[in-house]
């Protein structure tokens, strides 16, 4: 396989496998984790065959273009230090895998957490090997999504939603920033590649937008990395299953946050405020976690201030930013994953044997289980920092720094005081770990009686604190080359190879380790007893809650403040609303108008036409009128409204716009009719409404009526300003024009605009209309008209009234003979369409007319006695069939909805347009004329139901709710 | 010409307007009607106003763009009366079922209070 191949397959792999455990069935436990323990492991043995290539220096790269236009491609970059982060995700992915399969229980949904733990590893090697920040934003985003699931995985408890919502808005708010920070180094650098934004460290650090995208990136980062002050999602996420817990907060999330620090360090840092914030940020978390870790009660709780503090002295080391900094920030990363991963995965164990995680409950567990004890013991110790174990090495790295680096500053100056307290702090918390749980009496009232677990959930913590002590006894030999691989590839090829070693002599370090665990171990043991008696939290600290202040600021944000702005900007009443809509409108007219009055009008605009303007005389007065009637002459005032659509259909005819002329005389009488059959429902207004005469009723109509002068008055001077002067130079209209028939194969160019050139745009088009048909119909299968008129029309009941089959006889039959001939005329129009004006809209329009004509001439029985009309299949064919023909043009690898058109000659007709167009026009017709239908006919029927919900002559009523 | 399409749509539009901010029900919809009406006149007339020369083409040869009609505001147009036709049914039903739950045609769907 190629190398592309591997790196692609090493991000796709998780996700693929996600999909398969999802589609698991619930009780498949062992199929799951065989399937998640796999991938892992093929995982593992993908980027073993990428390591020949990686150690020469040279990354493994993908790249698949995606929106090329905007420099936006699946690139993906595997180096020396994404190479060591995914092995370490996926390693400890593999245990997590083996030690969930034991812990879950048997009633949870046990895939679920398989296939999201999948898309998780998915999304975390995704952000380690993206080469397109952008793309890294993508992945780290759905990092933060796939741990919002995983934390709140026991979705049933009010903790796990909570946690698992906190650590969403922070991570993904994040994200946003980081977001927006890539989208400025983008910019700066001249493109979102990652190497050349890598290599344009002095361009970034020159920039006057280097502050804002330090800030950003910062926030990004620091929010993943449970830095203070955003440490709080951390101890919240605790909720989850202890080996999501083992994962997150071990090698991955969190992680996410320090590998994105390390990466750019070189890029973004070496400036006094880069050092400042991201050493200040680190060593004030480092301390802060350390001393809140102290006095934690929950096993799980204690665990995760540690890892907030660890990952301050990370975040500490990058900001220092030295060769050796660098390299120590690697090791502590691969380090702190091991022993933290191994020491929640003990704590699981614990959980899972004694039914609790209270420090206060558990004690003498050394007793009930000595190989978990022992084991847990070594890890603690290596987070405690004790020499001969991995987190010793590393920690005396992180001294060193803090001696040995200096650029002058007084947190310079500080460092290595702050560094020996945080260890001070460490050490007793460590010691409170293990002394509170595995010594003393032993306990007394556990909800279960302790033993060892099986033997394979202890293996994962076995094999990891096999590799505290390896790694601690033998660092140079085994960890030092792919540490100084992955240096390299963050700091240049050019770095000297640092070597490893557990004895550098008698030095400062050294003295500041013996220190730290001579002074931890006095402070645990001088406490032990308030610390446990006292209240979770250090003293005073403990009534400053972050997570507190969050709720607040949440709570303003997202609830009183949105409710304080609409009580003050909105009102639920509709007018003002509208009110404000139009004003906004005219506001925005108003400049533009200003500015098109000062272009220079031509001489001459065309003479006027007499006729032309006695049409709109009586147009502009059918308007006024049906403004004027519509309150309480609404019929009148319907034929109003027609009459001015019959003037504009006249004017477009006028204007050279045959198909517009066609189409809005048909879809004018469908609204006549539609309105006509609503008018039913609306019963007559016979009294004035009240207050119609007060003054406050007329203020508001004179108000309203300066709106409206003021509207119309400008939309007329905008209109009079652009159609007299002439257009700036060739419009996109001419292209249409001259390509029409070359490329769309028809001559009617606002029908080829609408069924080839633009046939995206008509099919999103047909789809509103299904949709709006739908609502329609749904709307008034529920519907129960107004008690007053669900009776029979005053005419209808009126003793003098004659049946409706006398009065409509003559009506009727002219209907039903017209019939075949609307049939034919609706076939002509949508044939002529593409060359002559007509078209699919206009010939759905014509046959839905046809169909509405029956259902007037008779009742709604005796059309639908005679003749079946499906307006959903209707639609559904059309909606089918134009995005069948848009699909069809990938067989022949073009792109979705590429048209073909030629010419055919059939016997005796001749030459016929045969263009796939066509067919795309016949789905636009079939939709149009269903839902047209779909509307009138589920509006006709509401008679038929208002009758069956009143009795007949002479019966019972209907018992309520029978209809 | 141009002026008095142009004081055809101002007048459409400000009856459309007037309707708009009244508070029943079907005043809302004739005035939503009169106001596409004005709009579909005014995006039309973007276009230029031409007499006699709709854009329909000769079967291949040379193209004079001048000597035809603009097509895209057409077909703008020509969409924009279609789903103009659409959003008046949904808002008719709307009313007609407003009308049945609440009891009255105004907009609010209760009276104002006095």
């Amino acid at each position: 396989m190629t190398e592309p191949t591997l790196a692609l397959l090493l991000v796709l792999l998780p996700f693929a496998g996600a999909l398969v455990a999802a589609a698991l069935p619930v009780a498949a436990r062992g199929a799951a984790a065989w399937l998640a323990g796999g991938t892992m492991l093929a995982g593992l043995g993908l980027l073993g065959a990428m390591l020949p290539g990686v150690m020469a220096g040279e990354p493994a790269r993908a790249v698949v273009p995606w929106v090329p236009s905007l420099g936006l491609d699946l690139s993906l970059r595997i180096d020396g230090f994404s190479w060591l982060f995914a092995t370490l995700v996926l390693g400890i992915g593999l245990l997590v895998a083996v030690y969930a399969r034991y812990y879950m229980d048997r009633a949870d949904p046990v895939p679920r957490l398989y296939a999201l733990l999948l898309a998780f590893t998915g999304a975390m090697l995704g952000v380690l090997t993206a080469g397109n920040v952008l793309i890294l934003v993508v992945f780290w985003e759905l990092t933060s999504l796939a741990s919002f699931l995983l934390i709140g995985y026991w979705h049933g408890s009010p903790a796990a939603r909570d946690g698992a919502r906190v650590s969403l808005i922070v991570t993904a708010g994040g994200g946003l920033c980081l977001l927006l920070a890539m989208l400025l180094l983008g910019h700066i650098a001249g493109s979102h590649d990652l190497d050349r934004i890598l290599a344009s460290g002095p361009a970034i650090r020159a920039h006057p937008l280097y502050g804002p995208a330090l800030t950003l990136f910062l926030i990004g980062a620091f929010t993943k990395s449970a830095q203070v002050p955003f440490h709080f999602w951390l101890p919240n996420a605790m909720a989850a299953p202890t080996p999501v817990s083992a994962f997150l907060h071990s090698a991955t999330m969190v992680k996410a946050g320090v590998y994105l620090l390390v990466r750019f360090s070189p890029a973004l840092g070496e400036t006094q405020a880069w050092f400042f914030l991201v050493t200040g940020t680190g060593m004030a978390t480092l301390v802060l976690g350390s001393l809140i870790a102290l006095f934690r009660h929950d096993l799980k709780g204690l665990l995760a201030y540690s890892t907030i503090s660890h990952l301050g002295l990370i975040t500490a080391l990058a900001g220092i930013g030295s060769d050796g900094a660098i390299l120590a920030a690697i090791f502590h990363i691969c380090n702190h994953a091991v022993f933290k991963a191994s020491l929640f995965m003990a704590a699981g164990i614990i959980d899972h044997e004694t039914g609790t995680r209270d420090m206060r409950r558990l004690s003498g567990l050394m007793r009930l289980m000595p190989v978990t004890g022992t084991l847990a013991i070594v890890a603690a110790a290596a987070m405690a920092g004790v020499p001969l174990l991995n987190g010793f090495i590393s920690k005396e790295m992180f001294f060193a720094e803090a001696v040995d680096w200096h650029n002058g500053t007084w947190l310079d100056d500080s460092l290595p005081y702050f560094a020996t307290l945080a260890g001070v702090l460490s050490v007793a918390y460590s010691l409170r770990f293990i002394v509170s749980v595995f010594f003393g009496p032993p306990a007394q009232d556990l909800p279960r009686q302790p033993h060892e677990p099986v033997r394979w959930m202890r293996r994962p913590v076995e094999l990891l604190v096999l590799l505290c002590l390896v790694v601690g006894v033998l660092p140079g030999a085994t960890l030092g080359p792919a540490l100084n691989m992955a240096a390299r590839a963050v700091l240049g090829p050019e770095t000297p190879y640092y070597s490893i070693a557990v004895w550098h002599g008698w030095n400062a370090p050294l003295a500041m380790s013996l220190l730290a665990m001579a002074l931890g171990t006095l402070l645990f043991f001088a406490f032990a007893r308030p610390i446990a008696a006292g209240p979770e939290g250090p003293p005073l600290l403990h009534r400053i809650q972050a997570r507190r202040v969050f709720d607040r600021l949440l709570l303003g944000l997202a609830w009183d403040g949105p409710r304080a702005a609409r009580a003050l900007l909105s009102s639920s009443r509709l007018q003002p609303q509208l009110v404000l809509i139009v004003l906004l409108a005219i506001v925005a007219m108003a400049p533009i108008l200003w500015a098109a009055a000062r272009v220079a009008a031509p001489a001459d605009p065309a003479r006027v036409n007499a006729g032309f303007a006695l049409m709109w005389t009586a147009g502009g007065a059918c308007a006024v009128g049906a403004a004027l009637l519509a309150k309480y002459h609404r019929f009148a005032a319907l034929v109003l409204l027609g009459g001015t659509g019959l003037v504009t259909c006249l004017t477009f005819a006028w204007f050279s716009a045959p198909d517009l002329a066609v189409t809005q005389l048909l879809v004018e009488v469908v609204t006549t009719v539609l309105l006509l059959l609503g008018l039913r429902w609306l019963p007559r207004r016979l009294a004035e409404i009240p207050g119609d005469r007060l003054r406050a009723a007329r203020v508001r109509r004179a108000r309203d009526l300066v709106i409206a002068v003021a509207f119309g008055s400008g939309l007329a001077a905008t209109s009079f300003l652009v159609m007299t002067r002439p257009p700036g130079g060739p419009t996109v209209g001419d292209w249409f024009l001259r390509n029409a028939y070359e490329e769309g194969g028809g001559t009617n160019v606002v029908n080829v605009i609408l069924v080839d050139f633009r046939a995206f745009d008509t099919f999103g088009e047909i789809t509103v209309l299904a949709i709006v048909g739908l609502s329609v119909f749904a709307l008034l299968r529920r519907f129960r008209p107004a008690a007053e008129s669900a009776d029979r029309p005053a005419e209808q009941l009126a003793p003098t009234a004659r049946p409706l089959a006398d009065t409509m006889l003559v009506p009727s039959v002219i209907m039903r003979w017209m019939f075949p001939v609307t049939i034919v005329f609706a076939a002509y129009l949508f044939l002529r369409g593409h060359d002559l004006p007509g078209g699919g809209f206009a010939a759905g329009v014509t046959l839905a007319i046809a169909f509405l004509l029956q259902y007037l001439g008779h009742d709604v029985r005796w059309v639908e006695g005679r003749l079946t009309v499906l307006p959903v299949r209707w639609m559904g064919a059309g909606l089918l069939i134009a995005g069948g023909t848009g699909v069809g043009s990938w067989l022949f690898g073009y792109p979705f909805l590429t048209a073909h058109a030629q010419y055919v000659t059939l016997p005796l007709i001749g030459q016929v347009p045969a263009a796939t167009a066509l067919i795309f026009d016949f789905g636009v017709f079939a939709l149009v004329l269903g839902a047209t239908l779909l509307m009138l006919v589920a509006i006709a029927h509401q008679s038929l139901r208002a009758g069956r919900a009143r009795p007949r002559d002479g019966e019972a009523p209907p018992p309520p709710g029978g209809t | 010409m141009e002026a008095v399409l142009s004081a055809a749509i101002g007048l459409l539009a400000a009856s459309g307007v007037w309707l708009l901010l009244r508070p029943r029900s079907f005043q809302v919809i004739v005035g939503l009607c009169l106001l596409s009406y004005a709009v579909n006149l005014f995006i039309f007339s973007m276009g230029g106003l031409s007499v006699g020369a709709p854009a329909i083409m000769p079967r291949g040869g040379f193209v004079n763009p001048d000597a035809y009609a603009d097509p895209v505001p057409q077909a703008l147009v020509l969409t924009a009366i279609v789903i103009g036709f659409a959003t008046t049914a949904l808002f008719l039903v709307v009313m007609i079922a407003s009308r049945g739950l609440t009891g009255t045609d105004h907009v609010d769907g209760r009276e104002r209070s006095p």
